[in-house]
């Protein structure tokens, strides 16, 4: 396990701070709501791509950089303090590695580099109701002779509303709550029978429902074993889980940076507020909680890297920390900057909105105790 | 010798393994009960004879100090091999050989502070386990304002003479030798402090213990009337002390955190899950039947984890000779936090099972976690308050400035 950076890896991390920092600052989601985009910048994509973001995780043969998951974390951990609303979660990372882990040579010929290059952005696909359940899908997926019919509907798909590419798991066998009997199938958007409903979400960032009507997925669209879906989807979700901590890291940093830095400027009573010891403590167990957290996004990070037996753990462990500080952190920039922090005019409230989607995407606080739980035997 | 590649390393590890095979004792390989804990000093009883074997073996190879200097003893090993040298010993669940304030806090400081003649002095019988030695910090005015101190030291000429009080001397009625901060000048309040070290049978040093409220007494309240004072015994500067202090304190918050008060996992004994599921029972699935307790079972460990992680990530950046000072505050406060709640935990799991004091009727292994529940609610006062961690790390960490 590594807890320090590699060169590469450092000089990754501050291409990603400095771009974010430079070209999508929280000003540019306000400008994106603001103009009605609901998040999707083509133009940010294209830029995305051109650092070699989209191809962090893929191999060079296949047109990427390789750099693997700690670099990737840098990457979103970056995009997380700025709250940048961009396709990497989703594609570089979870359809990415969806491909990586379950596609065919064939399969990985076709899609990587087009990932790599900006091409073709993905969304996964998977829950059916308003909590992160991954062996409820009751979407289903029938046998048709040249591959499978799918029926159903998907909830709140994060870049739904723009991915070119959807990766469905959909149900080939058994019923809602079996872990068994799913199969992840590549859904081009312009797929006949879907349809996508954009969604308005609290954090800019949009969102879609998706539904399909006896959608034809032809055979070679099939992505690892059929009704075996499970096994690719768990270390995908994990990655996504592990990838997304550190974009709530990066969240929680910046949230608290502006916080600490309002305590040192702020003033009442005559007296800067950050020179109150109830502050001054707030502020400290903040500051703990992000050690804390980054201490377990590194390890989460690395243990894929290292595949190590302990990545599911590691994931739940990262995903539940970083869910409890980005709201610890969040919560307290709004009430430590007082009214100012209420306002639309502010930035803290786009940290309190974000922290709440990132909270409920790929399991929350709670499912992941649980898991970790589960895990740990009792 | 020295062994600095990995491959060095591997045979390394093969000879600790083979030596601990031959030398640790069995029953030092077996968890033990708070009287077998070894102290060392003069009036070490040794209830078990093999722990004064065990511990003996050790401190001859410098292993009860594996990275401090061969030449006073210690094991001179590099960080890398005192790595091994703790897996090896995990491994097989090896007791402790030796637990010691001179270790843990007062050895680190005077290999820093202390001339040449007072290492060759003082070290080696620490590494042995032959001197016992208390912290004579805190008085009664004095906890949190610790420099506020007001126990006197006069220069005599040819001695120094002290008179005073200290409070919260952790076991000084069994100690032989004390490390005491004392006011060399009563007009300015940091600098005025000396740091000294003195024999706790020296005439005019009464101790008094401290009940706690765990039933134990290892406090004492420790009086000084006209204590002679050999010159020489006096570490760093007139009036330097200070600087000592904290560096000390520093190695106190770090070694109390580094063992999470000795709540580490892994030490044989039942772990907190395995209660639960003994007290509160399980479903079919083997999940514990009080879903409430459990989820904050699994945020404690959750928390525990991500405590262990961060000691680690801190050495490791210390190793790659990253910037980490003052992180010994963030982790004496959040391993004090870990260590309360997992017996507040414990105790909710045990039950009516954990609410035994003594006699019969309640398990003995229950009755010393009830105690040590009740111990642990020190873990937020002693080597510094959580309230001063936090102070510490708003102040020197993220730069906060104190009210005007
Ligand atoms: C188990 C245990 C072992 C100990 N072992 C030793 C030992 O071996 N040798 C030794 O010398 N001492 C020892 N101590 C003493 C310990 O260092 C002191 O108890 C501690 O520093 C607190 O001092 P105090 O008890 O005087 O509390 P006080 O300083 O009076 O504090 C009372 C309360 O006020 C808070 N407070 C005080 N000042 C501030 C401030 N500036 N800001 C915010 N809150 C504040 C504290 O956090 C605490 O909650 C031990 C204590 C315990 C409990």
């Amino acid at each position: 396990m590594s807890f320090v950076l590699t060169e590469d890896q450092e000089m990754l991390r501050d291409t990603a701070i400095n771009f974010t920092r430079d070209e999508l600052p929280v000003k540019h989601l306000r400008g994106l709501r603001d103009s009605g985009k609901n998040g999707a910048d083509p133009e940010a994509r294209q830029k995305l791509a051109e650092l070699g973001f989209f191809g962090v995780l893929i191999p060079e043969e296949y047109d990427g950089v390789g750099m693997g998951m700690v670099a990737l974390g840098q990457v979103m951990e970056a995009q997380g303090r700025t709250l940048a609303s961009t396709p990497i979660l989703q594609t570089a990372c979870i359809g990415a590695s969806a491909i990586l882990l379950g596609g065919s040579e064939a399969q990985k010929q076709e899609w990587l580099p087009k990932i790599a290059s900006g091409e073709v952005t993905t969304a996964l696909a998977l829950d059916e109701g308003s909590h992160h359940n991954p062996a409820g899908v009751a979407t289903e997926a029938e046998r048709d002779g040249q591959g499978y019919t799918l029926n159903g509907a998907k909830k709140y798909v994060q870049d739904g509303h723009h991915a070119d590419v959807f990766i469905v798991v959909g149900r080939t066998f058994g019923e809602a709550g079996d872990t068994h009997g799913l199969t992840l199938f590549l859904v081009p958007r312009d797929a006949n029978g879907v349809s996508v409903q954009t969604l308005n979400t609290v954090d800019s960032h949009g969102a879609a429902h998706l539904t399909f009507e006896d959608v034809h997925v032809p055979e070679s669209h099939v992505l690892g074993a059929a009704d075996k879906g499970m096994d690719i989807l768990e270390p995908v979700l994990d990655r996504g889980r592990i990838a997304l901590a550190a974009e709530m890291l990066g969240s929680s940093r910046a949230a608290f940076e502006m916080t600490h830095d309002y305590l040192q400027t702020r003033k009442q009573f005559g007296q800067l507020i950050g020179s109150f010891q109830a502050l001054q403590h707030r502020a400290a167990k903040m500051f703990t909680d992000l050690e804390l957290t980054s201490s377990c996004v590194s390890a989460a990070l690395s243990a894929v890297d290292d595949q190590r037996n302990d990545i599911a753990e590691l994931a739940s462990l990262a995903k539940a920390m970083a869910g409890e500080t980005v709201h610890l952190v969040s919560n307290d920039t709004v009430q430590l900057h007082g009214g100012i922090g209420m306002t639309d005019e502010h930035e803290s409230g786009f940290y309190m909105k974000r922290a709440r989607v990132q909270e409920a995407l790929l399991g929350s606080a709670s499912f992941h105790r649980d898991r970790f739980a589960q895990i740990n035997g009792y | 010798m020295p062994y600095d590649a990995p491959s060095d390393l591997d045979t390394f590890r093969e000879e600790v393994r083979d030596w601990l095979e031959e030398n640790c004792p069995p029953s030092m390989r077996t968890p033990q009960t708070e009287d077998e804990v070894v102290w060392g000093g003069r009036r070490e009883k040794f209830k078990n004879p093999e722990s004064k074997v065990w511990l003996e073996r050790m401190a001859e190879r410098g292993w009860t100090a594996p990275h401090w200097p061969k030449e006073y003893g210690g094991g001179g090993l590099n960080r890398d091999q005192v790595k091994v040298l703790n897996q090896e010993l995990s491994r097989i669940n090896a007791r402790i050989p030796l637990h010691s304030f001179g270790l843990w806090m007062f050895g680190p400081a005077l290999l820093e502070f202390g001339n040449e003649e007072q290492k060759k002095r003082f070290i080696p019988d620490i590494i042995h386990g032959r001197t016992r030695w208390c912290q004579g910090y805190s008085e009664p005015g004095a906890g949190s304002d610790l420099a506020g101190l007001q126990t006197k030291c006069e220069d005599k000429g040819d001695h120094y003479l002290i008179n005073g009080q200290k409070v919260w001397t952790s076991y000084a009625d069994q100690a032989d030798w004390i490390f005491c901060l004392v006011r060399t000048d009563p007009t300015v309040k940091h600098e005025g402090i000396s740091f000294i070290l003195f024999d706790m049978e020296s005439e005019g040093v009464e101790t008094r213990p401290i009940k706690l409220i765990s039933g134990s007494s290892p406090f004492c309240e420790t009086f000084f009337s006209d204590v002679k004072v050999p010159k020489d015994q006096l570490v760093g500067e007139v009036n330097g002390g200070w600087k000592i202090a904290k560096r000390l304190l520093q190695f106190e918050r770090s070694s109390i955190s580094a063992s999470g008060f000795g709540a580490a996992r892994g030490s044989g004994a039942l772990e907190l899950e395995d209660y639960a599921k003994i007290h509160v029972g399980t479903d079919s699935d083997g999940k514990l039947l009080d879903g409430d307790l459990r989820g904050r079972i699994a945020d404690h460990q959750m928390y525990a984890k991500a405590f262990g992680l961060t000691v680690r990530r801190s050495q490791e950046q210390a190793k790659a000779g990253q910037e980490v000072g003052h992180t010994a505050s963030i982790i004496k406060y959040a391993a004090a936090k870990m260590n309360q709640d997992k017996y507040e935990l414990m105790i909710e799991a045990l039950g009516t099972e954990g609410l035994g004091w003594e006699g019969e009727g309640f398990d003995k292994g229950a009755k010393m976690i009830t105690r040590a529940w009740l111990r642990s609610k020190g873990n937020s006062i002693e080597g510094g308050t959580s309230e001063i961690n936090l102070n510490v790390v708003a102040k020197r960490v993220l730069g906060l400035r104190e009210h005007q």
